[in-house]
């Protein structure tokens, strides 16, 4: 991540009298990127999802619950959720080494944290549930990302849940608080806060923060994220739903995988 | 009074407030109580029940692991073999434990005998839970009528979540895949599926029967659609 010099990241046009922010790439302070989400596209998971934020491209597997191995790690209580975010060496410009570095091993364990707060374990004492995330493309927020099709791949294996939990970035770019920052702008930006909530719970189960914003941003940031996840969240629900209704289309549908 | 946002079978996902108010009441794991709202836990199918002047919703749920509860009968794969017990595999997240005393009607002398005479690695069981609770292993029995060492037949591993399609409701569809195919068909809860069939033909159209509605399980008027299928298929191959 070489840092040249800084990119003009936001412009000011005249509309209507008013001064508009307009980021790098075209959108509002307030917008996100293209999304796209898919479910079920791996076979062999027993549940998965990908999830697409602009040129972020993320995949999640989900397996279990299923018997805890080694034994020794099973909760009698409740299941063990493990969780690994990783970045696939071509996902980034420069090849990534495929080892797992500190910042994956750190974002895995916030990504678990945020997904037990949702996550009903108490159902299946003894077991695991095992949450791969894998990096395709890296374009910034791919943490938030991963929480979001993580929480859909969890709900695709059929695992009970509170809630799903979807996740943005917002940022401070050139001192104009944005929404769903990618890769340019996170490399300039003032401040990165990845933030992810269950909306339904009305619960925040990921905050953090990089770099410096002050009480009024912090309010503004957070309000900003909060209507970028109502967006994803609704497009989650579609997501599920759309799995099973493409069937409902026209009897004879539904040719084998 | 309460009222219910959603409709008899609607898809509900995990999040989805289902119903409000406290008159409305809710049956099975897959839903909570929030307040006043009922939210669903899972991506299930919706019903809508009355019972005694009161309105109960339930999700049937599409995706999920076998949990084993007593008296389920289910299908096991012998995997491992201890000095009096055998480790089954169930197609679940619990190992079933059949211990000899549940096999054998004599006293098991482990010194001059061994289990591997009984049953053996790679055998199939039918068998019944005894008692399975959170926090041991779900205990095994054969001792029961037509429970023991499967012989003969083929076996089909579904989803278990697709078990009560298969069977549909009040048998509806395992008459009918049985009557159609001239095939026996015995569905275990844990999702495994015991054919025995008169002809190579009519068990790959089972398969095939059964492989549809493991795919469009959450579909309405299937049965229909199924015997259409069966039907075209053994004309097709003239069997």
């Amino acid at each position: 991540m070489t840092k040249g010099d800084k990119p003009r990241l936001i412009t000011w046009e005249v509309k209507d009298g008013e001064r508009i922010a307009v980021r790098h790439d075209g959108r509002l302070p307030d917008q996100l990127r293209p999304i796209r989400m898919e479910v079920g596209v791996l076979a062999n998971a027993d549940g998965s999802a990908l999830v697409e934020y602009g040129d972020t491209r993320v995949i999640a597997a989900v397996y279990g619950p299923r018997e805890a191995i080694p034994r020794h790690i099973a909760l009698p209580d409740r299941a063990v959720l493990r969780c690994r975010y990783h970045m696939a060496p071509f996902s980034t410009e420069e090849r990534k080494s495929p080892a797992p570095t500190r910042r994956e091993v750190e974002l895995s364990k916030v990504i678990r944290e945020a997904l037990e707060a949702v996550v009903i374990t108490e159902l299946f004492p003894r077991t695991t549930i095992d949450v791969y995330m894998e990096v395709l493309q890296s374009d910034g927020g791919t943490r938030t990302a991963a929480i979001t099709a993580a929480s859909l791949a969890l709900a695709d294996a059929g695992i009970a849940m509170r809630d799903l939990v979807a996740g943005v970035a917002v940022g401070k770019v050139d001192g104009v608080v944005v929404l769903d920052i990618d890769e340019l702008e996170d490399n300039y930006a003032e401040a990165d806060m990845p933030i992810a909530i269950a909306p339904s719970l009305k619960r925040i189960v990921l905050l953090q923060l990089n770099g410096v914003l002050t009480r009024e941003e912090v309010d503004k940031a957070l309000r900003l994220a909060w209507k970028g996840v109502e967006e994803i969240y609704r497009l989650q629900k579609q997501a599920l739903r759309s799995k099973y209704i493409v069937y409902e289309a026209g009897p004879g549908g539904g040719a084998g995988r | 009074m309460g009222r219910i946002m959603v409709r008899h079978r609607d898809i509900v996902v995990p999040g989805d407030i289902v119903a409000e108010g406290r008159d409305v009441e809710y049956k099975g794991p897959f839903l909570e109580r929030y307040g006043a709202k009922i939210v669903a836990l899972i991506t299930g199918l919706v019903t809508i029940e009355e019972k005694d002047g009161k309105q109960v919703v339930s999700i049937i749920p599409l995706e999920g692991a076998y949990i084993p509860r007593p008296g389920d009968i289910v299908i096991g794969l012998i995997e491992d073999i201890g000095i009096t017990h055998w480790d089954v595999d169930i197609a679940s997240p619990y190992r079933g434990i059949l211990t000899v005393q549940e096999v054998l009607d004599k006293p098991f002398n482990p010194a001059v005998d061994s289990l591997k005479r009984y049953l053996d690695v790679g055998d199939y069981i039918l068998a019944k839970v005894l008692s399975f609770d959170r926090s041991r292993d779900p205990l095994l029995t054969v001792k029961g009528e037509g429970l023991g060492r499967i012989s003969e037949g083929s076996i089909i591993e579904v989803k278990p979540s697709r078990v009560p399609r298969i069977i549909g409701r009040k048998g509806s569809m395992i008459n009918m895949l049985m009557s159609e195919t001239g095939c026996k068909v015995l569905v275990a809860q844990n999702g495994r599926v015991l054919v025995n069939c008169p002809s190579r033909d009519l068990e790959e159209i089972l398969v095939l029967s059964i492989r549809k509605i493991e795919l469009e399980a959450h579909t309405t008027g299937l049965t229909e659609r199924v015997k259409e299928f069966i039907r075209e298929e053994r004309r097709r191959r003239g069997v």
